[in-house]
């Protein structure tokens, strides 16, 4: 790896940290923005020749600050020269600032830079878009293209998002143990939004990168809270799906369902540090909805063929995730186990209340024309393909169905087995 | 003489590489590693998890404490490790509990392996005992 690419992993590593303690001294993210690339500049100056500070992140705190108020200096000495006192002020901060940097303080810098992106005044594409502009570091053409929008709409989304923070006043003391709790449930739902994003089928490329993103800050939150189960659980969560994702689609870009997935393409590195998390917060007895996400990725992610699922332990996970987080989603999913170990019928029964919650819900009707295709009953299982059909988000989707819905024409020409069709849920 | 080589990196920036990256990096080793193994001079290698997936047995003071992530004293220094073939943490601590009963004092670091690769050289002379 040359010089500038380690330098380059190094800017992006630290920038977090650095940008999360110049909010803390500047109380503004444009100056703080500012300030951080000045520094870099400076680090793509000075690392190649210097050789790499033993602390980036510090370096570039010390750098950027300085930077930015010596600008500040410069200007104000056009207005007018400041106080003796404010200038000679300024070289005492450095010390205490310097023996600060080395740690705890880190945490709640970081935190409240992430937090500021998920003010609750922001709609969720506007939290994703700031998140990944300020904290990751994206380009505004590199988030463009992730959301398929023009670059100069997401300049704007971006510009208007950060003028509404600016507005809502930041809170920059420490925060209590509640708040600093609320804070971070706030930011763990705003990384698996992004996450979300990137997860979605959809322009492959662009979108690996937020969910990469997504658990690259999960990483970092881990670190900074390291005995937090619901965060080992969101990293372990995100890492599980994301292993999947180089056997999720096929070489048309067609989404390929869990069941048909080469599972030899599983990136096993990321099952093994997800499936480590999910241990580790086990230890904790202290479930949460994150968690028990993750395990069920989890008893995924330890079948090595689709056929040595463990569905009844998958049903009781969605039981769970019922309690902790109820939602017709998640009996929807539940359902689906449920066939498995049940059979058609008892999914079915199951799966019919929450009609009126998902009837504008693409994988409710791929579900149920699947278990009523099981059951015999064609005429309506191509009701239900046809109204999922008309629901499909993606082409992939829609494609997908129709391939239910062709089988189905050609089953009942050949009056073929009904055995080994395919129950929906999401690959 | 055996020598163990221990390696350091900023892990942010190293778990942070894109796949190509990590590929090239680790083609390169794969050369180096073919050639020592060749030469009967590698023994087994391997890559850990990043610490935020580890576990700390802290084993000084009367009852061991179980702390989340990685040993952090820096007045204590790496003695040695075992390798460990369990079916996950709760078995792992156990086996972590029981040596600290025979050898107590400082902390054992849990840290999931990623990539192992076993000892390929050919048995041509006896190993030093440690």
């Amino acid at each position: 790896m040359s010089d500038l690419a380690w330098i380059e992993g190094a800017l992006v590593a630290a920038r977090p940290q650095a940008m999360g303690a110049l909010l803390r001294y500047f109380r503004d993210l444009d100056t703080a923005e500012e300030a951080f690339q000045e520094a870099c500049l400076r680090a793509l100056k000075s690392w190649p020749c210097n050789g790499p500070p033993r602390d980036p992140a510090a370096w570039l705190i010390l750098v950027g600050r300085n930077a930015a108020l010596d600008r500040k200096r410069r200007t104000a000495r056009d207005v007018a020269l400041p106080p003796e006192e404010v200038l000679s002020d300024r070289e005492d901060v450095e010390a205490p600032l310097a023996e600060r940097l080395d740690g705890s303080h880190y945490r709640d810098d970081v935190l409240r830079l992430l937090f500021v992106c998920c003010h609750p005044s922001l709609p969720d594409t506007q939290q994703i878009a700031l998140a990944l502009r300020i904290v990751s570091g994206l380009s505004v053409r590199q988030i463009a293209r992730a959301f398929l929008v023009s670059e100069a709409a997401m300049e704007q989304r971006i510009t208007r998002a950060k003028a509404r923070i600016a507005k809502a006043e930041a809170r920059f003391e420490a925060p209590g143990p509640v708040e600093r709790a609320e804070r971070l449930a706030a930011v763990a739902a705003m990384i698996y939004l992004v996450f979300n994003e990137g997860y979605s089928a959809g322009d492959a490329q662009a979108r690996a990168q937020l969910c990469d993103e997504a658990i690259r800050l999960a990483r970092l939150l881990l670190r900074l809270f390291p005995t937090e189960p619901e965060i080992m659980g969101l990293a372990a969560l995100m890492l599980l799906q994301h292993a999947r994702s180089p056997a999720r689609l096929d070489e048309d870009g067609q989404m390929v369902l869990l069941e048909d997935q080469d599972r030899g393409r599983w990136n096993q590195k990321q099952i093994a540090e997800g499936l480590a998390l999910i241990d580790k917060a086990m230890r904790h007895r202290a479930p949460g909805a994150y968690q028990v996400q993750a395990a069920i990725a989890g008893l995924h992610a330890r079948a090595m063929r689709f056929e040595d699922t463990d569905w009844r332990g998958v049903e009781r996970l969605y039981a769970t995730l019922e309690i902790l987080q109820p939602s017709p989603v998640v009996s929807l999913n539940r359902a689906a186990a449920l066939a498995k170990v049940e059979g058609p019928q008892a999914a079915l029964d199951m799966l019919e209340p929450l009609e009126d919650r998902l009837s504008s819900y693409f994988y409710f009707f791929g579900a149920k024309g699947a278990l009523l295709l099981q059951l015999g009953r064609d005429a309506e299982a191509k009701a239900a393909f046809d109204r999922a059909v008309s629901l499909a988000a993606s082409a992939t989707e829609a494609a997908y169905i129709r391939q239910q819905i062709d089988r189905l024409a050609a089953d009942a020409k050949s009056a073929g087995a009904v055995s080994g069709r395919k129950a929906l849920a999401r690959p | 003489m055996l020598y163990a080589l221990l390696c350091y990196n900023d892990e942010d920036v190293v778990w942070s590489w894109t796949k190509e990256q990590d590929e090239a990096v680790m083609s390169r080793i794969h050369l180096v590693r073919e050639k020592l193994i060749r030469e009967g001079k590698l023994g087994p290698s391997l890559r850990l998890l990043p610490t935020t997936a580890a576990t700390t047995l802290r084993k000084s003071g009367t009852d061991p404490v179980v702390i989340d992530g990685p040993f952090a004293e820096t007045k204590e220094q790496l003695l040695g490790f075992y390798i460990l073939d369990v079916e996950g943490l709760e078995e792992a601590l156990a086996i972590a509990r029981e040596l600290g009963e025979a050898n107590p004092g400082g902390s054992y670091e849990i840290r999931p392996v990623a990539l192992f690769f076993g000892d390929e050289r050919q048995p041509r002379r006896e190993a030093a005992s440690a």
